[in-house]
This record gives structure tokens, sequence and C-alpha cells, in this order.
């Protein structure tokens, strides 16, 4: 399964980025093949929506679940109608997140909070 | 990183004045000031060496070739936002463009491009012991909520190992407010006690409420009006808010600020109220961690 | 004439001098642009109050003429549509530019009216008070400050209009002054009210308003707006002085110009000081 983890840096040593919307990279980690791919996140320059930008990115590169700390609701409404399911993060490195799934250690996401639509004024 | 917002629905209620003492008070290693389109705290936090500028770019604005031009109007029919003139030549309004792109997308002659503009400035303040980041938004500009948001981030990046910020917002309960918002562990309101002051109140706790934030609540020039002191006492108690105290009106309070210092540099009535506000909101704040390093600091400077 | 009462910081007293010039100017007409935070109605306590919804256009999708071509999002400069299985659209960062719509080539696209706030239009007394209201959460008010203009232009022309901005320089202040003759300046005695004052000199001058400025707050001692005014050769058309009175009125919502003789000759000077400066200027450019 194909699982994608909002992250700061494009290698396998990346932390998990705070910020799900405006995260520098997407890694989607094949648990198959145990490679990981980087996107880069076109949205975190975005001056609104960017956490719709970012859902949309992560909902192309074909991701069965998000691992992240925080989810905005419109960019929760994106995951969720792509039937894509989302975890929390409990560590700070993605590696360590990830192992943790794959063992069922994870709880599901359920805070979604407001969306902080920066843009317009 | 635990960040204090301090915000108050109402302009002029002293969020500046208090978020500079708690700056000082506190020694805070990060905070910033998001307020971009009226940006003050730079006046009173004493640095003297230029900040690292950047040039911000909101969104992109529509321009018209007048060369390409073949005056159909059909990109002045299309604009919702009343952004293009026509006449003799047709030129796009720059400060009511939205940057939609409709009229580049409309244009059958190629003359409406949309163009990268720079809506204001970034500002890094940084020594080897602070980060200020600071920024100013071009007049008539939008994307307020995008630059706060970059301030934000430009303060996080720089200051990574800050155990926390302290950041002054601006007033209203718009984009601005709400993009200051992400992130936060807590906000602060600073509170006026004027009919016009409670109204204001409530309308940024409904906002600041919306987004889950734990909010308190003090109130400022407080003893120039008693009655309004004491309704927004018994509102936060009524909500469930926490009351982390009062500041009186303070004539010295204006005469430090005028000479760049903040209330808790000089004596005065307001700095020492402004201390136990202080104390009650880091107290708040640190509580998660049982207040270890809140108590850690107070211990450093007792 | 069209005055419109501005100034940079907040606090500084824009409501206390547009509410106090409206009541010395009755019959009048005043305009509460601050949607944010309106606060003028809280002086007048307006009456027969007729409310208007403001509503901005939204898009909505026929799910079955839908072919998931994607270039709406593609288009949409504000993120605000995504495409799973189906097009999903986001109301709150949508800015009703209707472009979707034209880039639709299957008519899967249509639109709806969501409500972001309202305008209220009552009277106090020989004041007709224009209160612009924003919901909490949404981004914009622009199109209630539209709305608002719109309204207190249909008046009589001998009917002067009392336009109380938002705080701030941005664009939702440019809309407040756009049709203004004469714009008034408040400002109070800090150099943060300084810095702030800068800020709107810099947008009258820009949009080319006539302009003065109020001192409000004024304490003894130096003034840092005030050497703001005289440096700039800009015009000081009254000086309110700092007074606990007038803050406790004010406090409680009170009209300071129906309640105290001073402040009802104070304003009603700043009155006459505007009134002339508009007059002066209508022949200078004439």
């Amino acid at each position: 399964m194909k699982i994608a983890v909002p992250a700061d840096q494009n290698n396998m040593k990346t932390s998990v980025s705070a910020s799900f919307g405006r995260a520098a990279f997407y890694l989607v980690y094949d648990s198959e093949t145990q490679e990981g791919k980087f996107i880069d996140n076109t949205a975190a320059a975005a001056a609104g929506g960017a956490g719709i930008k970012a859902a949309q990115l992560v909902v192309d590169s074909g991701a069965d679940v998000l691992l992240t700390p925080r989810c905005g609701e419109n960019a929760a409404d994106v995951i969720l109608a792509a039937n894509i399911r989302m975890y929390r993060t409990l560590y700070e490195s993605a590696k360590q997140n990830i192992d943790a799934f794959l063992e069922g250690k994870l709880p599901d996401l359920d805070e979604i909070h407001a969306g902080y639509h920066g843009h317009r004024g | 990183m635990k960040q204090l917002l301090i915000l108050s629905g109402k302009g002029g209620t002293g969020k500046t004045t208090l978020a500079s003492a708690f700056i000082k008070l506190s020694g805070a290693r990060a905070y910033a000031d998001c307020d971009v389109d009226a940006p003050n705290l730079h006046l009173i936090t004493g640095w003297t060496a230029e900040p690292k500028r950047s040039d911000y770019y909101g969104l992109p604005v529509a321009e018209i070739d007048p060369d390409l031009c073949t005056g159909c109007d059909l990109c002045r029919q299309h604009c919702r936002f009343d952004s293009i003139e026509s006449g003799e030549t047709y030129r796009v309004l720059a400060f009511s463009c939205e940057g939609c792109g409709v009229c580049e997308y409309v244009c059958p002659a190629g003359a409406a491009r949309m163009a990268r503009q720079t809506s204001g400035e970034l500002m890094l303040y940084r020594d080897e012991e602070r980060v200020f980041s600071t920024a100013r938004l071009k007049m008539g500009s939008g994307t307020s909520g995008l630059l706060v948001s970059e301030v934000k981030a430009n303060m996080k990046e720089e200051a990574e190992d800050a155990p926390f910020a302290i950041i002054d917002g601006s007033p209203g309960i718009g984009c601005p407010v709400i993009a200051s918002l992400s992130g936060v562990d807590m906000v602060l309101i600073v509170a006026e006690p004027s009919v016009s002051g409670i109204s204001d109140m409530e309308r940024i706790i409904r906002t600041a409420g919306t987004f889950g934030v734990q909010t308190a609540v003090c109130i400022n020039k407080s003893n120039t009006n008693a009655v309004n002191a004491e309704k927004i006492k018994t509102f936060c108690k009524e909500r469930g808010l926490p009351f982390v105290g009062e500041i009186p009106f303070d004539p010295c309070a204006v005469e430090a600020i005028n000479d760049g210092k903040t209330i808790v540099d000089i004596d005065c009535i307001s700095g020492v109220a402004a201390k136990g506000v202080y104390e009650q909101t880091m107290k708040l704040l640190f509580k998660e961690e049982g207040s270890k390093h809140y108590e850690r600091k107070l211990q450093s400077e007792l | 004439m069209r005055i419109a009462v501005l100034s940079g910081k907040g606090g500084t007293g824009k409501t206390l001098v547009a509410v106090n010039l409206a009541t010395v100017g009755a019959p009048s007409i005043y305009v509460d642009c601050d949607v944010e935070e309106p606060n003028g109605h809280l002086f007048f306590k307006p009456v027969d109050i007729h409310e208007e919804e403001i509503t901005v256009r939204i898009p909505i999708v026929d799910h079955t003429a839908c072919t998931g071509c994607r270039k709406c999002v593609e288009f949409c400069n504000f993120n605000a549509l995504a495409y799973t299985d189906k097009l999903l659209v986001f109301d709150d960062v949508c800015h009703s530019c209707g472009g979707c719509l034209l880039v639709c080539q299957e008519n899967a696209l249509a639109e709806r009216e969501k409500n972001i706030g309202r305008v209220q239009a009552g009277t106090s007394g020989d004041v007709s008070v224009l209160t612009g209201i924003l919901n909490p959460g949404e981004a914009s008010g622009i199109p209630i400050i539209h709305r608002l203009l719109d309204s207190s232009g249909e008046a009589k022309a001998s009917t002067p209009v009392f336009i109380d901005c938002p705080p701030g320089s941005a664009c939702i202040v440019m809309e407040s002054i756009k049709d203004a003759d004469y714009c008034v300046l408040v400002a109070e005695p800090t150099i943060f009210g300084v810095h702030n004052l800068n800020m709107v000199y810099e947008l009258v001058s820009l949009f080319q308003k006539p302009f003065g400025v109020v001192l409000n707050k004024c304490l003894k001692g130096e003034n840092p707006a005030e050497a703001f005014c005289v440096e700039h050769g800009i015009k000081i058309l009254a000086r309110i002085p700092f007074d606990h009175e007038l803050g406790l009125l004010n406090s409680d919502a009170k009209i300071a110009a129906q309640e105290d003789e001073t402040y009802q000759e104070l304003f009603w000077h700043l009155l006459q000081t505007v009134g002339q400066e508009v007059t002066d200027e209508t022949t200078a450019h004439s």
C-alpha cells in the first residue's frame, strides 16, 4: 500500500512537517517495494486554499493512507472523498511513524481543524 | 515551540504595548508582528541593526498591453471586481484586481496577462539571541493572510529551538487574524471596557473559538469604566474563559512608548499590573508541561 | 459632501469623530464601513431597521454533466476546486470570479448565492445609519462595502455623508474612501499612531484625496503626530484634548456632542472647518 506523509526534507531521514498544507514535500512510501518517493509541494506557495491543493496532490499520487499531525477541514474533505484513511503521527521521524502505522500503532486522526485560509484581505 | 498570540478585536486596546512588555519580561527569543497592515512592534523592541529584507509576492495582478489590445471589451464585461477601466486604452485598476485570471482567459488578443507583483516586504531581525519577524503590506494590497503566514514561517525557521514565541496580532476578525491563528497554542485577548470594546471582543472570541484555540482574556485601561470591566469579567466566567488580570489606564505608559521603551522598563502602575497578567498567561500556556519551563524561568529571575 | 474618516491605527477615535460629525451635521448619513467590527450603531442605537442580506456567487456542480476533465481545477487561482471521484467546491476560499463556469465545456457548473453578511439601514433622529456587518469566518467584506456606498449614494446631494472606515490601509480601506470628497485622518499622540498615520497619509496622497488631520487624545508635552503634520505641511483641523470624561462617555457608547456642550461646540467647529476645506477644494478644481 502507498503511505503519504507530509515531510520537511526529501530524504528518508526526514521529519514530519507540522503543517499538512504547507509541507515542503510529500513522502509517498510503498510498503511492498519499501521505496519512498518525494513529491514537491507546489501548494506551499499558494496564497490560499493550500490545504486543498496539497490534498489534490496527495490524491493524485495514488496514496491509500495519509499519516499527518493535523489536517484542516477543506483538505480533509478532499482526502476523505478519495477514500484515503488518515492517521495521526506520534513521532518526529517520518520513518518511525510509517513503521508504527504498519504495526497498527497509530491512532485515527479524529480532530479536523477549521481552515486557515491565508489569502485575500 | 509554544506560540502565544495576542488579539483584541477592537483596535487600540493595547496589544502591542502588552506584547512588548511580555517580550521583555520573558526574554522571548522569538517574536513576530502579524499586524502587517499597520505594524508597530519594531518601534519599541529596540533593534538598531538593519533587518534582512525580502519581497513578498501576493497574488498576481492583471495588466493589459495597450499594443495588443483591440478594445473588444470582453475583459471588462467579465471582470466581477470592477477592476477594468474602458476608454481610449483599457487598463487594470491594480488595487481592486483580485488576481482571478478571467480577463487573461477571455482576451482574444493575448493583451491581458497576469503578472507577478510585490505586495509587500518581509523583514527579519536577528542577533545571537533573538529573532523578530515582521512585514509591511503594500498599501491597498490583498492577501494579507498569506503575508501573515510568511511572517510566522520566517520566525519559526530562524528560531527553531526557541521554547516559545510571542505574536502581536492585528485588529479585526478577518483574513490576517485567521491566518495568524494557525498553529498557535493560546490566544490572549486584550479587552477594553467600552461598549465598542466588548462588542468587538465577543466577535473575536467567536472567531478564535471556531479554530478551537485556548483563549484567555485580560482587560486593559480597566479603570476607565468599572461597570464595563465587571461586565467583561462576568462574560468570561459565564463562558468558562480564564480571566488573567487587568491593567489600569496609565499616562506613564504613553511616555514610555514614545520614548521607545516598554511599560516594564520603567516604574509604573501599568507595568506592575502587566507583570501579573504575564505570569497568569504563561502559567496557562505551559500548563501541559506542568509549568516546568515557566517555573524554571521564574526561579532564575528570583 | 462625502467625508471619509480613517486613521491607519485602530483605537485613535475614527468612530468618535465620524459619529459626532454626523450628529452635529444632521440631517446626515452615517456609514459604518468597519464591517468586521462595526461600532457606530452602538452609539446611534438606530430604529426602524431594514436589513439586506449580502451574498456572493459560488459555483455548484451538476455531477451528471461533469466529465472530470479538471479544466476548472487547473484554472482556479484560489485552489477552491478539487477532484477525487467527483468535483468538490470549497466555498470559503472561492473568490466568486466566475472563471470556472467560463472554462467548463460541459455545462456542469452553475452558481448559487452564499450569504457573507448584511447591511442594516436605520434612523437615529435625523441621522440615517447604514451599518455593514461581515459574518465571522468570512475573509472579505468588500462586497458589503460596495453595497453600503451604493446605498449612501442614493441620498439627496445636499445630505452630508460620513464614512467610518476600517483600521489599516489595506484594500478594504481603499474601497471605503474611493468616492469620498475629503478625508479626515484621526491621529493619536504616540509613535505607534504616527507610524500608522504615515501609512494612511501615503494612501490618501496616492488616491489624490484632499485631507486634513484631527489630533485626538492630546496630552501636555510633545505630540509626535502634531510634529508629523507640521513637518509635512498637513492641515490640522482640530485638537481634541485627552479627557477622562470624554473617555467615560465614549466607553458607555454615548454621543459626546449630545451629552456635553463643549463637545457639541468642538465638533460643530470641526464640521465647519471640514465644510470650508471641501468648498475650497471644489473652487480650486473648478
